[in-house]
């Protein structure tokens, strides 16, 4: 076999190993992709009585929260970055991380200092690299995150919004996580989580013409709204949690996919190489003994003489 | 028939019960709470605790709560919790070990979560 021949062979053989391999993680990031998107409907009726619930007090009482009054003066903003800790999965993380970065760029406009806190491996090492501070960062559960690392994550969020802004508290709260709009489709999103924005979450909610009752509320709608309100940016945490990981599953499949047709395509061409490379040396031998046989006869012909 | 009120039982991650019912007694920080067909709008924050459950069909239905809230508006009751299990989920059995080596390591906030599903378990019987 000719050398060419073999280095063809070769890279054939390596590409089709890693074909497999792709092909088989795409088809575990499908698996999970519905695994993840059945946890999100799983959650949503807590995350809309819930809703429904803040609405209720907000709307219906005139009790003022340091949880949804506005300061008037923002100076300080905290900035909640939701990656994976994994890669593999295209422009996912990049695209995260963009959109942190504009937001906090747009903060940092408009006067605010920006306290960043980080979700997942890759945005802990894109802010370590260009040394920059994280305020708190957790990693580990990006893949199957559950509700008891949700409450982990709001914790610090919500005492520093508790916090006086002179200690070392902020005054908003943002949060960038990657909505999972399809199989197709998932686009890098920021919101205010807090203060919150009570219009917002009762446009969201109600149906055009409900009117919601006038609630009686054990003990005080002070003590209900306190105890209301940080369940309630636990479980729009646990919501990003789990839609960002059904996106990260999602864009895993898409990259495994492509990794797995270019390496269809790849083969393809160089099994086309190699038959040309074979049928190369074929030619060339064949020309060696014709043109070595007339040479023979050429020989013996003029001994006859 | 009876009026009937609909309740949904709802934790964090899944949803636990729903159904009709007669009557939903709850544990609030205030006190309990007995709520019945036609009740006044309510919202109230619960305590970690057992909660009753009279089914529309007779039967009783209880469950363990671990914090959360109780609204009822329009004939519709939601317990909202983050942690909400049925009676007859909870393992007895393993749930006594948790409590005593829960008691062994003083940690309280596991203490209490045991208790309550020992209570909820043993008001189910």
């Amino acid at each position: 076999m000719g050398a060419q021949l073999r280095v063809y062979k070769r890279r054939i053989r390596s590409v089709t190993a890693t074909k497999k391999i792709t092909k088989a993680m795409e088809m575990i990031a499908a698996s999970r992709v519905v695994k993840a998107q059945r946890k999100v409907a799983a959650s949503t009726p807590y995350a809309q009585e819930l809703t429904r619930a803040v609405t209720a007090v907000g709307t219906g009482s005139n009790t003022k929260h340091p949880l949804t009054t506005e300061t008037e003066n923002p100076t300080r903003a905290a900035v909640l970055l939701l990656t994976s800790d994994r890669g593999l999965a295209g422009a996912f993380n990049s695209n995260a991380i963009k959109a942190a970065e504009q937001l906090t760029e747009r903060l940092e406009r408009e006067g605010k200092q920006v306290d960043a806190y980080i979700v997942g491996r890759r945005g802990v090492a894109h802010y370590n690299f260009r040394e920059r501070k994280i305020a708190e960062s957790w990693t580990g559960f990006t893949d199957e995150p559950t509700y008891a690392d949700a409450k982990k994550v709001a914790a610090p969020l919500i005492e520093a919004i508790e916090r006086e802004t002179a200690d070392g508290g902020v005054d908003e709260l943002h949060i960038v996580y990657t909505e999972f709009v399809s199989m197709m489709t998932q686009t890098a999103v920021d919101s205010r989580l807090l203060p919150l924005r009570l219009e917002e979450v009762a446009e969201q909610t109600q149906k055009k013409d409900e009117i919601l009752p006038l609630y009686d509320f054990e003990p005080s709608a002070e003590d209900v709204l306190d105890a209301l309100l940080p369940r309630y940016v636990e479980s729009r945490i646990y919501n990003a949690l789990l839609q960002s990981a059904a996106s990260k599953h999602a864009a895993t499949r898409r990259a495994m996919k492509s990794a797995t047709d270019n390496a269809g395509e790849l083969i393809n061409t160089l099994s086309r190489l190699a038959n040309a490379a074979r049928q190369a040396e074929i030619t060339q031998e064949i020309s060696e003994i014709v043109g070595g046989a007339s040479a023979l006869a050429d020989a013996t012909a003029g001994s006859d003489r | 028939m009876a009026a009937e009120l609909h309740v949904e039982l709802v934790a964090a991650d899944r949803q636990v019960w729903s159904g009709e019912a007669t009557l939903v007694v709850a544990r609030t920080t205030s006190g309990d709470i007995g709520v019945m067909p036609g009740h006044q709008p309510l919202l109230g924050v619960l305590e970690s605790g057992p909660v009753t459950i009279r089914t529309s069909e007779g039967g009783t239905v209880v469950a363990a709560v671990h914090g959360g809230f109780i609204s009822f508006a329009d004939n519709k009751l939601s317990l909202l919790a983050e942690i909400a299990e049925l009676a007859e989920e909870i393992d007895v059995q393993r749930t006594e070990q948790e409590l005593e080596r829960a008691k062994a390591d003083e940690d309280e906030v596991a203490q209490r979560r045991a208790d309550v599903r020992l209570r909820a378990a043993a008001a189910a019987r």
